[in-house]
């Protein structure tokens, strides 16, 4: 009885989170052109999107900013990890309550900073600005996923591999790296995530002429969004969900699934 | 004899379809110490978590003092258990900690602020009121934990591999400790541990334990000197296990040579296993041996030598405060009740002998 | 690995320096001073001008209306996620990300969708002889749009907190003596706290200064301090009062980030 209810509790939610995106995928299917009417079903959304440039355009430079950005992203925060790994604690702390100030400020406010920046520097606002933008927002999510994975790292199996006369840098790649492997991809799966779904920092950091896919949808939300737009968000979330569906039920995985044989030591939760 | 505690009576318990417990029975009585002893996954950590009630099991029942408790919550049974990672509360002081259940039990201040002195004085910890949970060493969290359990006054406390996470120094001082706690206290004591040693220090009942099936209850004395099974042998200290065949009462032929023993009832011709410990071969001139070997390895132990022989097919485990270099020839002697005659393995949780721990 | 590799750190301190310090800097320098450079503190005054206070009134109110339900929906949920097994602890942090690939402005305008007059939620409700639902162009459906963005920012740092709480120190409060809604009150919650917090500060910021959910959800009727900073930089152009105002936000700001120094000090409250 209880575990129903709880059951129940919890996919309420999740119906409430993905509602939204099941209405988007009925509407990319929709004849009619308003959201209020179901007009029959067409694919016409899905053959007119790769007719659509700027859509396509928008895309483009949306899936570039995000895979730049958090790459670069990824390389800076992993390095810097390894770094105040190093540090002293105070100096340490320092600097990781500055790389606490993108997560826990504003939005607007970064936004609106960073522009202040690019303008007083004199740099030009577009892609490049945007990308500038988005390796910044993005760098505290790789080192809040890296720095956990740092701290559980056994400093002694690197110098067992110094000690059986390895490079430091072949150490590091052969010993140090697999460890943080897990903490570096979820972070830069967080930092992409990120960036695609960012609008309000790109929003103010753009230039005139260049959209990511939100200031394209923002833009377009004043004179009636495409539907084009639909069909687009329905495929980007389709291919991701099927990706990660995928990574899920890979091998790799299982391993670590298959019970534990000591069922002593499992806690059982009531 | 003493009075009945607790009864576990037919109690079984799976996980993920994986039988934990196998209608386990088991008496405790009033101001016993008890050991469960076994190696991981023996079943000793659950029979634990079924008398504190943290799990319910599929299929039995939990007498306590004459009631039956099995679903009976944890918060309304008068046990107290002390976890094996001590889960102190760190967000609470060390007064806090111990004043926990008291406060539940609405005593008056003052009560509990004696029982707090009382309890910090038990454990050695005087003056520690006030600090938190991080700042204590283990050995320190360790005593906490069980002040924690003892103010409450249970009628027994159940402690979960409490020593596992400290050093071999501390364990052996808070194994006095515990031991002078316990009869201090005057109450049951419940302990669960993989560590024979600290099983055969402390207890007054030891049950070993393993594939969810109880081996042997006895005092340590007995399970020492005389286990039941190849198991239990293995398990508690060192051995040599060797498979023989009864010729008659008191008459065993080990390896092809007749020893005379003192086992009678086990038949004519049966096979059996017999135990000897190590310290009991006793190495002599090799005329003077019942069998005659040559001496293969040898190391110091500090308080004696351990040496393997190897005689009639067999290595023979030796400990002698004698030494005997390698490549000795030497003769085997042991006194007949030391030769302690066991079943050969019939059912199946006997068979389990071949587990390295 | 240590001490040797220290200019390793220093990309990433150039990094900040430059794109985090700098432009706070500016927001500041801004926000301090008017058209012909000259220091005034006119432009953080304005707050106190009855639209702007408006705006911040109610920006107040619907955020922390916002924050307290996100608590109240997610702080069970994560419960009931804690008690799951460990390994399916990345299924359920991806459960809750997932929806952020479907972009952000078209998820809420698809809230428009489902609970226009005419909407799917009023097509349910009336199939099941349930009264209307009249929310869109409201504050309410304001309200609805933040708990929706923001929700997962809340469930994971309370998830993260709450899975780290050894089952046996829950056992123990259990064992000696506390029933279920003592030792919730007395060892889930307090051990909870950094979650808490940062769920808090995740939800609360992001929902007082958003700009886009008011005019799509609320109709455009409402205006938040996140439209008007918005429109300052935008369409009038007047950076320093956009500034300044956005240095009153930074005050809140500020007020989280030392709370949550002070109750999350080791990062257990972390979304990840």
């Amino acid at each position: 009885m209880k575990t129903i209810a709880k059951r129940i509790y919890v996919a309420l939610i999740i119906l409430f989170l993905y509602a939204p995106i099941g209405i988007l995928m009925v509407l990319s299917f929709n004849r009619s052109k308003t959201r209020a009417k179901w007009g029959g079903f067409t694919l016409h959304w899905y053959r007119a999107l790769f007719q659509n440039e700027e859509i396509l355009r928008a895309l483009l430079n949306t899936l570039l900013i995000a895979l730049l950005s958090s790459l670069i992203a990824t390389v800076i925060g992993t390095v810097a990890c390894i770094a105040m790994n190093g540090m002293k604690r105070r100096a340490k702390s320092v600097l990781m309550g500055i790389t606490n100030i993108p997560m826990l400020n504003a939005d607007i406010v970064t936004g609106i900073s960073l522009m202040l920046l690019y303008i007083s520097l004199g740099i030009k606002f577009g892609m490049g600005t945007i990308l500038l933008s988005h390796i910044t927002f993005n760098i505290p999510y790789v080192i809040l996923s890296v720095m956990p994975r740092m701290k559980q790292l056994n400093v002694s199996t690197y110098e067992a591999a110094l000690d059986l006369g390895s490079s430091p840098l072949h150490a590091f790649f052969k010993v140090v790296f697999p460890d943080l492997l897990p903490g570096i991809l979820s972070g830069f799966l967080m930092a992409f995530t990120m960036s695609l779904d960012d609008f309000i920092i790109t929003h103010f950091t753009k230039g005139v002429g260049v959209d990511t896919l939100s200031t394209k949808i923002y833009t377009e939300i004043k004179k009636g969004i495409k539907p084009e737009m639909y069909a687009l968000s329905s495929l980007i979330f389709v291919t991701v969900l099927t990706l990660l569906v995928l990574v899920n039920l890979s091998p790799t995985d299982k391993k670590s699934s298959v019970g534990t044989l000591d069922s002593e030591n499992a806690s059982h939760s009531p | 004899m003493k009075k009945e505690l607790i009864q576990l009576i037919d109690i079984s318990k799976s996980f993920d379809g994986q039988m934990v417990l196998d209608e386990l029975n088991l008496n405790i009585h009033e101001n016993e110490f008890v050991t469960l002893l076994g190696p991981s996954g023996c079943g000793k950590t659950t029979t634990l978590r079924i008398l504190g009630g943290f799990t319910s099991p599929d299929k039995g029942r939990v007498v306590f003092d004459g009631k039956e408790i099995t679903q009976i919550p944890p918060n309304k049974r008068q046990l107290n258990t002390v976890f094996q990672k001590y889960a102190l509360f760190t967000h609470m002081t060390i007064a806090e900690n111990i004043a926990f259940g008291l406060k539940i039990k609405k005593k008056p201040k003052s009560y509990i602020d004696d029982k707090i002195r009382y309890a910090l004085k038990l454990v050695n910890l005087d003056g520690y009121e006030n600090r938190m949970p991080d700042s204590l060493s283990g050995g320190q969290q360790q005593r906490i934990a069980i002040a924690r359990a003892i103010v409450n006054e249970p009628k027994v406390l159940l402690l979960d591999e409490p020593l596992g996470a400290l050093d071999l120094k501390l364990r052996q001082e808070m194994q006095y400790e515990l031991i002078r706690m316990k009869n201090e206290l005057g109450i049951t004591f419940v302990y669960v541990t993989h560590d024979q040693e600290e099983a055969l220090t402390m207890s007054d009942t030891i049950v070993v334990m393993n594939q969810g099936y109880i081996q042997q209850i006895g005092s340590p004395e007995s399970i020492y000197n005389e286990p039941e099974n190849a198991f239990v042998a293995d398990f508690i200290g060192e051995s040599n296990i060797i498979p023989a065949t009864m010729i008659e009462d008191k008459l065993v032929n080990i390896l092809g040579t007749r020893f005379t023993c003192v086992d009678t009832g086990f038949g004519r011709n049966r096979p059996v296993d017999v135990v000897i410990r190590p310290e009991d071969v006793i190495l002599v001139e090799p005329s003077e041996g019942i069998i005659q070997g040559v001496v293969s390895h040898l190391i110091f132990k500090g308080v004696h030598y351990e040496m393997e022989v190897q005689a009639c097919g067999f290595e023979w485990l030796v400990h002698s405060t004698t030494l005997s270099p390698v490549g000795k020839e030497v003769g085997i002697r042991v006194d007949p009740f030391n030769i302690q005659i066991m079943n050969k393995p019939e059912s199946e949780d006997e068979e389990a002998v071949g587990i390295e721990i | 690995m240590k001490s040797k590799n220290k200019w390793l750190s220093a990309p990433y301190i150039l990094w900040s320096a430059v794109f985090i310090i700098v432009p706070l800097g500016m927001i500041l320098y801004y926000g301090l001073t008017d058209q012909t450079g000259s220091f005034t503190l006119d432009n953080i005054t304005a707050i106190a001008s009855a639209g702007h206070a408006k705006a911040l009134r109610v920006s107040l109110l619907l955020s922390l209306v916002s924050t307290l339900v996100c608590f109240l929906l997610a702080y069970p949920l994560a419960m009931i996620l804690a008690g799951v097994q460990v390994k399916r602890h990345n299924f359920i942090i991806l459960v809750f990300i997932l929806p952020m690939w479907m972009n952000f402005l078209l998820r809420t305008l698809a809230w428009q969708t489902l609970l226009e007059k005419n909407g799917v939620i009023n097509h349910v409700l009336s199939f099941l002889h349930l009264p209307a639902l009249r929310i869109i162009n409201t504050p309410a459906a304001i309200i609805l749009g933040m708990v929706y963005n923001f929700l997962p920012f809340m469930v994971l740092p309370l998830y993260n907190a709450l899975s780290k709480i050894d089952t046996n120190v829950i056992n123990a409060a259990r064992d000696l003596g506390a029933n279920h809604v003592y030792t919730f009150i007395r060892i889930i919650l307090p051990l909870s706290i950094p979650g808490i917090i940062s769920g808090i500060t995740m939800v609360f910021i992001p929902a007082l200064t958003t700009f886009v959910i008011s005019s799509l959800l609320g109709g455009g009727k409402l205006l938040l301090i996140g439209d008007v900073i918005e429109q300052e930089f935008t369409r009038t152009s007047n950076w320093h009062l956009g500034s300044g105002l956005s240095m009153i936000l930074m005050v809140f700001i500020l007020i989280n980030m030392v709370l949550s120094a002070i109750f999350d000090k080791d990062g257990e409250g972390s979304m990840l």
